[in-house]
């Protein structure tokens, strides 16, 4: 029995140093005075940061990744949040059974076999080079993770406090916005974030839909990996890799101070 | 069904129609336009009227008719368009090479002189019957299955009998098996690692289970370009893996991990054991705790319980979890276009390569479709399955 144990102590560290290892040993890369990304780091600095920071293109894909981020996620929270009001109920019609699959099928169709037909029907409606249209193409693959974390909040929810209101004199609207929406409002929360953070990580739609001038954070990532890799890129690692971290303790501090008022 | 389900019916359609509108337009659309360019052809219809028209009550053996030539020069009169005759030409020269030098000479030749023109005495390819029959065949139909046919190293014949392209002319079936053999590899891996993992992380509780799920989780949310990069600067060859393999004299010059398959399957790997590692944890975390012991009591050697109890019940989740990274790992672009090598690109980036570098919308088309094709039923089999899970208790 000890030797089961002893495997997997051993087993599940390795596991988890694989999972791990690759994502913290880029860290200290980000802050190397070289112009390589070898180890040892001769000599540290913050050069790295500042070239993400100030050079030209790093700036402006910044910024494009900001603005095309911004308008998925508003976008696709609200689309996706009407969208899962409408499939919430627990037992759906083959009709809603067959619209709730076409929602979530953006997730699974391969990136490129979309981007090819994005980029043949974009361009006939003046939509490729333009901000609306990487906006719209990132909408498309975002709006799934809206749709599916909604709808998780949504079917938690008592439907005899609804009820209740309704009873009580509340207009279905009423009854929406004073107590559905503010129920729902940690899935749409926690959509909004995963359609951001989507946006923010899309290359292959954006490589088929966007021009230069929309060239975002990821693409220029991309492109920099291709052609000549730089620490930049172990700098631009650094700020995503400490955002996830930051991200998932606030969601998992949001969770529990829920949890809290709800034992109390 | 009465009147109160009916409105209800209708505000749950309301509520669904701009996003289900939103998708029709921006998804669904853009899909088909894809699939119509894998069978669309009509720049040789458009561009070749009268010779269409001409070569309609020809039998396509006899030699060409003076009405054929005549309204063949005509026509190239007409194209005052060089980049539509340009299409022309591509389309020409893919179905028979040789037109690539044949039609500019000739459109030449039409355009100097203004009456009727000896084609044959011009070029004496144009007395070669199969030219004709490329230009008829081209000529008189809209759509095609060229594409398609050739996605699959296909092609028609003179004759028009579908035949097997030349083992020169087209590298699809080895890039579409190579495709299949490395999702396969990567989902192997992912079940190795990914099966037992997930029985660690459920045998355990509190904070252990905590770390083991945190594990799975972070890089599930860090960017899969980030996770890529950091691959890239790990497998270089004065990369981390490598300078440590080499101070501690395991080898002596470093060991080629990138550019390779090694590397991609390494990276592929890493990024898509979370799909395989959730699924498996929780189909075992549903299984009731006391089973193992209860075929322990009932006098099960650990190794009999695990293979009868635990295993037959796992493997929902495995089959689950592989056909996730399976039908990832197929259409998977970003990781093998920046770790691989040229010989370990896979199906999207021999799209990529027809839509953006040679701009043959067709192939592009074909190929997608016929890698839509592969994903769309691996899903179907996929929804299934989850779905006679939720039904059976």
């Amino acid at each position: 029995m000890s030797l089961l144990r002893f495997s997997k102590l051993i087993f599940g560290s390795a596991t988890v140093f694989f999972l791990i290892a690759p994502l913290i040993a880029i860290l200290p890369l980000a802050f190397t005075d070289s112009v390589f990304l070898n180890y040892p780091i001769p000599a540290y600095s913050t050069r790295w940061f500042v070239e993400l920071f100030t050079a030209g293109v790093w700036q402006r894909s910044i910024i494009n990744s900001l603005i095309i981020g911004c308008g998925t996620t508003v976008l696709a929270t609200l689309l996706g949040t009407v969208g899962a009001v409408g499939l919430r109920d627990k037992q759906l019609s083959l009709v809603l059974t067959t619209i709730k699959t076409i929602f979530l099928l953006p997730m699974v169709v391969p990136a490129v076999v979309l981007g090819v037909g994005m980029q043949l029907m974009f361009a006939r409606y003046a939509l490729t080079n333009t901000y609306l249209g990487v906006i719209i193409a990132h909408t498309v693959v975002a709006v799934p993770f809206v749709v599916v974390n909604v709808l998780a909040v949504l079917q938690g929810i008592d439907r005899r406090l609804e009820q209740a209101a309704a009873s009580l004199g509340a207009a279905p609207v009423t009854v929406l916005q004073q107590v559905t929406l503010p129920l729902a409002l940690p899935g749409i929360v926690s959509g909004a974030v995963f359609a951001f953070a989507t946006s923010l990580d899309e290359v292959v739609l954006t490589l088929f839909v966007a021009g230069p001038n929309q060239r975002t954070l990821a693409r220029q990532m991309f492109s920099t990996i291709r052609e000549n890799i730089s620490p930049a890129i172990a700098a631009a690692a650094f700020v995503f890799i400490v955002g996830t971290v930051l991200i998932a303790i606030v969601v998992n501090f949001s969770r529990g101070t829920k949890r809290a008022k709800e034992v109390r | 069904m009465n009147a109160p389900r009916l409105s209800k019916q209708v505000i749950s359609l309301a509520l669904v129609a701009p996003l289900l509108l939103f998708l029709i337009v921006f998804f669904a659309l853009p899909l088909v336009t894809m699939m119509k360019s894998a069978v669309s052809d009509p720049v040789a219809a458009r561009t070749l009227p009268a010779t269409a028209r001409s070569v309609s009550s020809w039998n396509r053996t006899s030699p060409p008719t003076v009405e054929m030539q005549a309204a063949f020069v005509a026509d190239l009169r007409q194209i005052s368009d060089d980049q539509l005759f340009g299409d022309l030409v591509r389309r020409l020269n893919s179905a028979k090479s040789g037109f690539r030098t044949l039609m500019p000479k000739t459109r030449k030749a039409a355009l100097d002189t203004a009456g009727s023109i000896d084609l044959v005495a011009l070029d004496k390819r144009w007395g070669d019957i199969s030219y004709w029959q490329a230009v008829s065949v081209a000529a008189s139909s809209t759509i095609t299955d060229r594409n398609l046919l050739a996605a699959v190293d296909l092609q028609r014949d003179a004759s028009g009998a579908i035949a097997s392209l030349p083992a020169d002319a087209s590298a699809n079936k080895a890039i579409m098996l190579r495709t299949f053999v490395m999702a396969l590899t990567v989902t192997g891996a992912c079940v190795l690692i990914g099966f037992p993992f997930a029985m660690i992380a459920a045998s355990v509780d509190g904070w252990k289970r905590q770390l083991l799920l945190g594990a799975v989780l972070l890089p599930l949310w860090t960017s899969l370009l980030v996770r890529t990069a950091a691959w890239f600067i790990l497998l270089q060859d004065r990369g981390l893996i490598n300078s440590v393999l080499m101070q501690s004299g395991v080898t002596s010059s470093p060991i080629p991990l990138i550019f390779n398959r090694a590397g991609v399957i390494i990276a592929m790997t890493h990024v898509l054991l979370p799909f395989m590692v959730l699924p498996i944890f929780s189909v075992l975390i549903g299984i009731p705790k006391n089973l193992m012991p209860a075929a322990a009591s009932l006098g099960a050697h650990p190794v009999r319980a695990f293979l009868n109890v635990l295993l037959p019940l796992g493997l929902r989740g495995v089959v689950s979890g592989s056909l996730l990274v399976f039908m990832s790992a197929l259409g998977y672009y970003i990781t093998p276009a920046l770790i691989g090598g040229a010989k370990d690109q896979m199906i999207s980036s021999v799209i990529a390569y027809y839509a953006t570098g040679a701009a043959n919308w067709g192939m592009a088309g074909a190929l997608g479709l016929v890698l839509l094709a592969a994903t769309m039923i691996l899903y179907a089999i996929y929804l299934r399955l989850s779905s006679e899970r939720e039904t059976s208790p």
